[in-house]
């Protein structure tokens, strides 16, 4: 059998030895760093996240109805009547939630070890690219249930776009393809959600990985392990990607798997964050909800967007902060002045800035999915508060400090009192 | 180097191909953009709609439908523009916050006082609120004038939609783009030319 098997592959090889050659480049003969931490099981995961988007995406477009007449109804009749029909979509709307989870902290792992850092900043500007791309994915995909929160967050997105000076109100109408978002609106974010957005998402990872194996792996000590080689010219602190990772990764696929289980069959709607309550009402264009907020995934950026006051009658100025907010992270690599990659080796400054980040961070995602009276009203006068809400203080004071995080990072990076990087990897 | 030897024609072939392929680029994305815009059915759908004004009684309000939203049309008697004068209770008496066209952002919020145009959809979750006279005092309270009323969240309104301080609702009705066609028409849905 093993004999049989061997010559097969020999003839699929000799005809066509592109697999094998690409398979020891990127698995059995890329060389990662042998320290790995927790840290780094999120971007095998992202893959797996994706992978389950896609399977399950595929077997909802069987049942769903991308018409503004049928489509909240043939979501219904999959949740009751399509057999397993609510696993499926539980898996996707679950899937979603868990993306972003993901996401974040592999995100949050390259700010943690400076892996955006030279020679890896085309690394970041790709995977900053599939953030952006995922989250229109993720606003395409929730219109598509027709719900009350789907269509007035939509509404609100697209009137987003509205607010830019000249063009706005014609761009908005573009957009929708409608006065209001309608039928049209319903039908291209569906194309978009099922075949652009995927299309464009696969061919980012592609190129995030394809660009990371290029200059190699970072790893938690944030030194270059290529550096120090054995006599084949292999990285003494290196182990081959296949076996010792993939077996790793897989470890980490049950774990992950086990929790995102436990969610979709104990929790899936999570207590309303992961599927809004709202969004089980019809889409009512003539009926607002009281309260619109967006799936928490968005929250930090929506915070942001409610705290800057408008300027002029526009809303613009919190459009951008908005925007500026997503689009700085591009810049990351270049903001970064530090010697050293690795939290481990980096000064005071650093340190506190990241935890003072990562702060303001949640503390605008929680705000942001709560109406801007949840922490009550200052109880005095004064000519200088526009509103007396102190979430919105807050919220201000928070999207402060998170553009001083990149803005005044060339300053405290630059300064901070480094420790000397090791020879070798440690752990 | 093969570079000494380049052939600047072939050279300079090559960037016009790549810019004449270019062109092509940008030119065959033009349907797919043009695509985006209003379909024929949702522009006759979102039209303007012409109301005849000519058989309306003082008092009387036309409800139109214009995109998916219910449009009054309101003929205001010489009282009903007098009680407009009464602000104080108003939480936006000049309409500064609330959406309407520039030329219907003044005292009776409306080109001609005598016909109010408005969407009838209350600002705060949308319910449709309901015509109250000033003979309603005996339910809507001893110093009620006359306007409007929503029976979900009872948000009052006056002759010109503007809301009334301790609502629900925040801003004032909107107000549509409408224009006079002649004395006795209105369209609504348009700017009036100049505007």
């Amino acid at each position: 059998m093993n004999r049989l098997l061997t010559a097969a592959w020999d003839w699929f090889d000799a005809r066509m030895p592109t697999v094998g050659e690409e398979w020891r480049k990127h698995a059995s003969e890329y060389y990662a760093p042998k320290n790995f931490n927790f840290w780094y099981y999120f971007g095998a995961l992202a893959i797996l996240v994706l992978v389950i988007q896609i399977v399950s995406g595929i077997y909802l477009t069987m049942h769903y109805k991308p018409d503004a007449g049928l489509a909240f109804g043939s979501v219904e009749y999959i949740m009751r009547d399509v057999p397993g029909g609510w696993l499926i979509r539980y898996i996707h709307s679950t899937g979603a939630s868990a993306f972003f989870v993901v996401v974040y902290l592999h995100m949050f792992r390259s700010m943690l070890y400076g892996s955006y850092q030279r020679p890896r900043e085309l690394v970041w500007i790709f995977g900053v690219l599939i953030y952006l791309t995922l989250m229109g994915e993720a606003f395409f995909g929730y219109l598509l249930p027709w719900g009350q929160m789907s269509y007035w967050g939509a509404q609100v997105i697209v009137n987003l776009f509205g607010t830019i000076p000249f063009i706005g109100p014609d761009l908005a109408i573009w957009i929708r393809g409608d006065y209001v978002v309608g039928d049209a609106t319903l039908n291209r974010f569906f194309a978009l959600h099922v075949i652009a957005l995927p299309l464009a998402l696969l061919g980012l990872v592609a190129a995030h990985i394809l660009a990371l194996h290029d200059v190699g792996s970072n790893n938690p000590d944030g030194i270059d392990i290529k550096k120090k080689k054995d006599a084949n010219g292999h990285p003494l602190d290196g182990v081959p990607f296949h076996p010792y990772y993939t077996v790793k990764d897989f470890a980490g696929a049950v774990v992950f798997l086990a929790v995102f289980c436990a969610i979709l069959f104990f929790a899936p709607e999570m207590g309303g964050y992961f599927l809004e309550y709202n969004n089980f009402i019809p889409a009512d264009p003539l009926k607002t909800p009281e309260h619109i907020a967006p799936v928490w995934y968005f929250t930090p950026y929506y915070s942001i967007l409610r705290a800057v006051p408008p300027l002029f009658n526009s809303q613009f100025p919190g459009v951008m902060a908005m925007g500026l907010a997503t689009i700085i992270l591009f810049f990351l690599p270049w903001l970064d002045r530090s010697p050293v990659r690795s939290i481990r080796y980096r000064g005071a400054y650093y340190k506190s800035a990241l935890a003072i980040f990562v702060v303001v961070f949640l503390v605008l995602g929680y705000l942001g999915v709560k109406p801007t009276t949840v922490w009550g009203q200052f109880g005095f006068e004064a000519f200088f508060l526009d509103t007396k809400d102190i979430a919105t203080w807050a919220a201000r004071l928070c999207t402060i400090l998170y553009f001083a995080f990149f803005l005044l990072m060339p300053w405290y990076t630059a300064i901070d009192k480094c420790k000397p990087e090791p020879e070798r990897v440690t752990s | 180097m093969s570079q000494a030897k380049m052939d600047k024609t072939r050279r300079n072939l090559i960037g016009a191909t790549a810019a004449v392929g270019a062109a092509a680029g940008a030119g065959a994305a033009v349907p797919f953009v043009w695509s985006w815009w209003p379909s024929e059915r949702a522009k006759a759908a979102g039209a303007p709609v012409e109301v005849d004004l000519s058989r309306m009684e003082p008092g009387e309000l036309k409800i139109i439908e214009w995109r998916g939203k219910p449009v009054w049309v309101f003929r205001r008697t010489r009282e009903m523009l007098d009680s407009l004068k009464v602000t104080a209770q108003l939480t936006d008496p000049a309409s500064s916050a609330s959406a309407q066209p520039d030329y219907a952002k003044n005292e009776t919020r409306a080109l001609k006082p005598e016909y109010m145009v408005m969407e009838g959809l209350c600002t705060h979750l949308g319910c449709s609120p309901q015509l109250k006279g000033a003979d309603a005092k005996a339910e809507m309270g001893g110093d009620w004038a006359g306007g409007f009323y929503c029976p979900c969240h009872g948000s009052k309104f006056d002759y010109a939609g503007r809301v009334f301080k301790g609502a629900p609702a925040p801003l004032n009705l909107p107000v549509p783009p409408h224009t006079y066609l002649s004395e006795g028409t209105i369209l609504i849905g348009e700017d009036p030319k100049g505007a």
